[in-house]
């Protein structure tokens, strides 16, 4: 159990509906506490509820029904410009009638800041940033990638106890984008600040947070460190969203999972999956091909297609039982022999490769 | 007989309609010769409207020494000034109230009203101010300027609201929003965000209600109690009577101001940003 000082955010049983002739339910019955200092990441596909999270967070959006509580306070009637808590727009939304200093400070001089207070933040913002030589250029005279910044320090001017990030790098190319995310986490470190962040990108998900919630159609699916969502996923829609997937099924037993191709397997089932018949996940690097006859805990395959990739190359595999699975070998320098195509094969899994899904 | 071949068309263009460069030359011909004509005529040294008899600026001398035309003039533009500031600031507020709110039931029927002075004939109008103020005129015995300013502040809203509202309605919400996540009372947002992003509407709204005030002759013909003649009636007046090329140094004063406020508008409402 934690207690209150060190969560951030806690927001309980959250639904949003908006009405309409169609009524979208945003958010469905959403429960989730966010810690201090926390990176914590929202990630699902369009759609889900992820900006409507957002929104409800901020105060822009009163939640249908459920409570949000900001360091164990209960703020869900507070209005937007009382919390505090700030927004990085997905369009960064800079005030085109202002200069990128008057940007950064409009927070601050609203919060009613003497001047040479806010004269000194928005100095340190710059620094931070490193945008001091553009300090007086116009919004719209500025790359993408610097409004992106300054949208960031404006935010984060008035030192919020929360940072709101809705998909701050999608306008950004590749390149940009790679170094943005390293920035990103060097703010976080350097100011303390709680981020919450959103991203349809799972790999950025993965790569910059702390914690991350899968969501999907308004209910988050499972919050867990990138390792915890990327190993055990709860429910084969998270293990799809994430990685690339092999689903087999098996028969569960206790801690003991056999598969239907063969082999049995030590698992740790999840909370509320009762022996049986069972769904399984193993990850396309955690399957390893041979050439020759299965000896036990393997399974006969035929090789359908070969792939290579550069790095690793990828086997399209068929199973006895008609199951198709895909194993992911990496390509060593002197270029090991591996199964050619239409060749019979064996395929092992890792120990402790074989994870059990809900559903 | 085969049928000719026939080259494919190479795109439509209304230029290779036969008499089109006719029609064209004769319309601008149309809309701007006379107009030229009376701008050329009121430089004439003679009284003549059709002799030419060399350049002088003395019909220019003559209405600016004339005291009936400054009355009108300066009246003019008092009641421009005033009926377009009042029309504006009615005009920004519908504007936000009809952008900037949720959807209300009756928002269209709202468009609809606000736009009445486009679409009710000008001299309906006219006949009904005519009546209702004679009304008022009978009962009081007041018959100041109030009549013309209330019924010029009156057709010049919508005017005023078009702009405005085409402002307002290109304008990133998601700004407002921003300032009030970076702790802006919704008074601040408004003063610090909202009102200044307007602007441009807003001035292109007053220079296009003022416009409309400064030439309207019907209504205010209709309206205006005795001796409070505007520069566009004190003309008319004027025609009926005798015609000098004074009312040509008049008129072509009027184009001037016009033409450059109206530029002035099409260059505000080119929405820089
Ligand atoms: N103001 C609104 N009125 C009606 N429906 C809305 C409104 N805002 C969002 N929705 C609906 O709520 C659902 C969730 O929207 P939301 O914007 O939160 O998705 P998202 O996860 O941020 O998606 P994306 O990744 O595309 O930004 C969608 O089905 C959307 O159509
Ligand atoms: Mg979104």
């Amino acid at each position: 159990m934690e207690s209150y000082s060190e969560t951030a955010v806690e927001a309980r049983r959250i639904s949003k509906i908006f009405p309409g002739e169609t009524e979208v339910r945003a958010l469905d019955d959403v429960s989730v506490s966010i810690h201090r200092n926390e990176f914590f990441t929202l990630l699902g596909p369009s759609g889900c509820g992820k900006t409507t999270l957002l929104r409800v967070i901020a105060g822009f959006e009163p939640p249908t029904m459920g409570a949000l509580f900001l360091a164990g306070t209960d703020i869900s009637r507070l209005p937007p410009n009382q919390r505090p808590v700030n927004t990085v727009f997905q369009n960064y939304a800079l005030f085109p009638h202002m200069s990128v200093a008057n940007n950064i400070a409009f927070g601050l001089e609203m919060l009613g800041k003497p001047k040479d207070e806010v004269r000194k933040t928005v100095d340190d913002m710059l620094r931070l940033v490193r945008m001091e030589a553009l300090s007086a250029r116009r919004t719209s005279e500025i790359s993408g990638g610097q409004q992106q910044r300054v949208a960031l320090a404006r935010a984060l001017a008035p030192h919020p106890e929360v940072l709101l990030l809705d998909e701050p790098l999608s306008a950004l190319d590749l390149k940009l984008r790679k170094e943005m995310q390293i920035e990103l986490k060097r703010l976080q470190n350097e100011t303390g600040i709680t981020f919450i962040f959103v991203t349809h990108d799972q790999e950025e998900a993965l790569t910059m947070s702390d914690r991350v919630a899968v969501m999907n159609a308004g209910k988050i699916l499972q919050i867990g460190s990138p390792q915890e969502i990327y190993q055990r996923p709860a429910e084969r829609f998270v293990a799809n969203f994430i990685g690339e997937s092999n689903f087999l099924d098996a028969t569960l037993s206790g801690h003991t999972a056999t598969l239907k191709a063969g082999g049995a397997h030590e698992v740790d089932p999840p909370e509320g999956v009762s022996d049986g018949t069972v769904s399984v996940l193993v990850r396309p690097e955690h399957a390893s091909v041979r050439v020759g006859e299965p000896k036990t805990n393997e399974m006969a395959a035929t090789v359908e297609t070969v792939v290579y990739s550069g790095e690793a190359t990828t086997l399209h595999l068929r199973l006895g039982t008609g199951e198709a699975l895909k194993a992911r070998l990496p390509n060593s320098p002197g270029g090991g022999a591996l199964p050619g195509q239409g060749t019979a094969a064996s395929v092992s899994i890792a120990p402790g490769a074989v994870t059990v899904l809900k559903d | 007989m085969s049928e000719p071949i026939r080259q494919p068309r190479r795109g439509y263009s209304v230029r290779s309609l036969p008499g089109f460069a006719v029609v064209a030359v004769f319309t601008f011909f149309a809309l701007y010769a006379p107009i030229l004509i009376l701008v050329a005529f009121s430089f004439n040294a003679g009284t003549s409207l059709a002799i030419w008899e060399g350049f002088s600026l003395r019909w220019y001398a003559q209405a600016a020494a004339n005291e009936a035309v400054q009355e009108a003039a300066v009246r003019s533009l008092i009641l421009a000034g005033v009926a377009a500031s009042v029309a504006t600031v009615a005009a920004t507020m519908a504007a936000l109230a009809t952008t900037r709110t949720r959807r209300f039931p009756g928002r269209t029927m709202i468009y609809a009203l606000i736009n009445q002075p486009l679409m009710v004939p000008e001299i309906v109008t006219a006949v009904a101010l005519l009546i209702v103020f004679a009304w008022i005129k009978v009962a009081t015995g007041h018959t100041s300027m109030v009549y013309l300013i209330s019924a010029h502040t009156a057709f010049c809203i919508p005017f005023a609201y078009l702009p405005i509202r085409a402002r307002l309605e290109t304008m990133d919400y998601t700004l407002e929003t921003a300032a009030k996540d970076l702790y802006a009372s919704p008074w601040k947002v408004f003063s610090r965000v909202t009102l200044p992003l307007m602007w441009p509407g807003i001035i292109a709204g007053y220079m296009l209600a003022f416009v409309i005030s400064l030439d309207d002759v019907v209504i205010t013909e209709f309206v205006k109690s005795a001796g409070q003649e505007t520069l566009p009636t004190f003309m008319l007046g004027q025609l009926r009577r005798v015609v000098t090329p004074e009312i040509n140094a008049i008129s072509t004063i009027i184009l001037a101001a016009g033409a450059i406020l109206v530029s002035l508008f099409f260059w505000l409402s080119r929405g820089r940003r």
